[in-house]
């Protein structure tokens, strides 16, 4: 009884969005400038978040799962907090930070550099809470590698990055394409965090879920067809989970 | 257990994407705190939708209401226009709702869910204001047009943002500011907030170097620097009031978009920077 609950809590309104969305001007909307927009700009920052989350965070997790170092517990801490954290209070967190007048923005605009209001704030913004999915995945299947397949390697006289190219990326690839697929997941449904940090402009700042909240407030039939958008975009995201996890 | 771990991470994953931010939610009618032990009248809620701008304001008038009618306790949803007038559509259970504009009250109108003839019980005006330390050095209205400045306005669904640019057109109809006014200062937009206190907020952190909002906001924050706006090219903003057809507290809502008008309610409003509704 209380699987068959959170089943319809689940189903029936994906359901009744489609059902409501559907109707002669749906293709309209979708094909409009702003929703393309919205859509491009989506796709181009979550594909950025994840590569950025891949390059940095693979050997975060690779270090995570195989050393000990001082710090180390704290380490895991930092990087598990953003699973848990609102993203409303991670989007304040990174203005404190990176804004203008943030801790490190008088740094920043030594640079020349000003993050919000930018792309590449959408992009950091995303990259902040969904990282940690990405390490958290890749982690596990580092640590379940076998060291004594590791040593045996080692004794052959294979060097540190034969190792990790050889043995260790291989075995663990399907945990790190896990956690590309939830942190691509996460970055696609972040709003929080960019509309406090990045700020919300079509083209440059509003991603789809933006565009969604926006689009509500003026024509709840925008919102309905920018969300059917987003979620078939997570639809094709869970089947390849799906399939990842078959062929585990 | 690898399957375990993903799928919890997956689990946990999925909630935290649909973690909302802070959306502005139609209070649900809260059961009344405490009731008096003397025979005093029964607790009542009253919930009032009203614009952002009005925070302040309306916060005061609803002590005010509060005091005046003991039992009785007032809950606010502050939010833009548009997503009360959005939240009324789809079902949320307020008995008044004061608008920035009339752009939001008339659709309301058209679906019976308030009734024609409605009142404006204020106006205000809006101006620019600048961040305390005035980073990019905003003189003039002229400078809103310099390359580079990082201005914020309210997205165009919202009242003041529809304001705003009202008054960018009319500034671009006359020779002195002339007509790549408007589309130069429009370009210097870097976000579309969705409401005032928003840009208040993001110019008065400094994270942004000007914006426009109302009079009032100004006068709420007195950190801001301002630099008016000439009343040839200001926009009257009408605030219209009315009690919802379908307000679980009808009596109270009448009661209180009264009081809103009365003397007293109309003293308030003056105090917070407000000027009285055009007859």
């Amino acid at each position: 009884m209380p699987s068959l609950a959170l089943i319809g809590l689940i189903g029936l309104p994906l359901l009744a969005l489609v059902w409501r969305s559907a109707d002669r001007d749906f293709f309209a909307y979708v094909l409009s400038a702003n929703s393309l927009s919205a859509l491009r700009l989506s796709l181009l920052t979550s594909f950025m978040s994840v590569a950025l989350a891949l390059a940095l965070g693979t050997p975060l997790a690779y270090l995570l799962a195989h050393w000990t170092f001082p710090g180390k517990t704290l380490c895991d801490l930092v990087v598990d907090l953003p699973v848990v954290l609102p993203p409303a209070v991670a989007g304040i967190a990174l203005l404190m930070a990176f804004g203008r007048v943030g801790v490190f923005g008088a740094e920043l605009n030594a640079f020349g550099v000003s993050l919000p209001f930018t792309t590449p704030a959408v992009v950091l913004a995303q990259t902040f809470v969904a990282a940690p999915f990405l390490v958290r995945s890749a982690k596990i299947g580092f640590a379940a590698i076998d060291p004594q397949q590791q040593e045996a390697a080692r004794l052959e006289g294979a060097s540190e990055w034969q190792v990790f190219r050889f043995i260790m990326f291989p075995l663990a690839g399907r945990a790190v394409l896990t956690g590309v697929v939830l942190a691509w997941t996460r970055s696609l449904g972040e709003f929080g965090a960019t509309l406090l940090f990045a700020g919300n402009l079509q083209g440059t700042t509003q991603t789809l879920p933006l565009a969604i909240y926006m689009g509500f407030e003026q024509d709840p039939k925008i919102a309905l067809v920018l969300s059917v958008m987003l979620l078939a975009v997570s639809l094709v995201f869970l089947a390849l989970l799906r399939q990842l996890e078959r062929e585990n | 257990m690898k399957r375990i771990l993903v799928s919890l991470a997956l689990v946990v994953c999925l909630l935290a994407a649909c973690t909302p931010a802070a959306t502005p939610l139609p209070p649900t009618s809260v059961p009344p705190t405490a009731v008096p032990p003397t025979a005093a009248p029964a607790a009542r809620t009253l919930t009032v939708f009203a614009a952002a701008s009005l925070t302040g304001s309306f916060g005061d008038i609803g002590k005010a209401f509060e005091a005046a009618n003991p039992g009785v306790t007032v809950k606010f949803n502050f939010a833009g226009s548009q997503v009360l007038r959005t939240q009324i559509e789809q079902g949320a259970a307020a008995d008044v709702f004061a608008s920035a504009d009339h752009k939001n009250m008339d659709p309301l109108v058209k679906e019976n869910l308030v009734a024609a003839g409605y009142q404006d019980f204020a106006t205000n005006l809006l101006t620019v204001i600048l961040p305390p330390k005035n980073p990019a050095n905003v003189q003039s209205l002229q400078d809103l047009a310099k390359p580079g400045l990082k201005l914020v306005l309210e997205d165009p669904s919202v009242p003041a943002g529809n304001y705003s640019r009202q008054i960018l057109a009319k500034m671009s109809q006359d020779p002195t500011y002339g007509a790549v006014y408007s589309p130069t200062v429009l370009s210097n937009v870097v976000s579309n907030e969705t409401d005032v206190k928003a840009v208040v907020t993001k110019v008065d952190s400094g994270e942004a170097d000007a914006g426009i909002v109302y009079v009032t906001d100004a006068i709420a924050a007195p950190d801001l620097k301002t630099i008016p706006i000439p009343a040839n090219f200001n926009v009257i903003a009408q605030y219209p009031i009315a009690p919802l057809t379908k307000a679980p507290n009808a009596d109270l809502a009448a009661a209180f978009v009264a009081y809103v008008q009365s003397a007293d309610g109309q003293t308030v409003m003056k105090k917070w920077g407000f000027s009285p509704a055009k007859p």
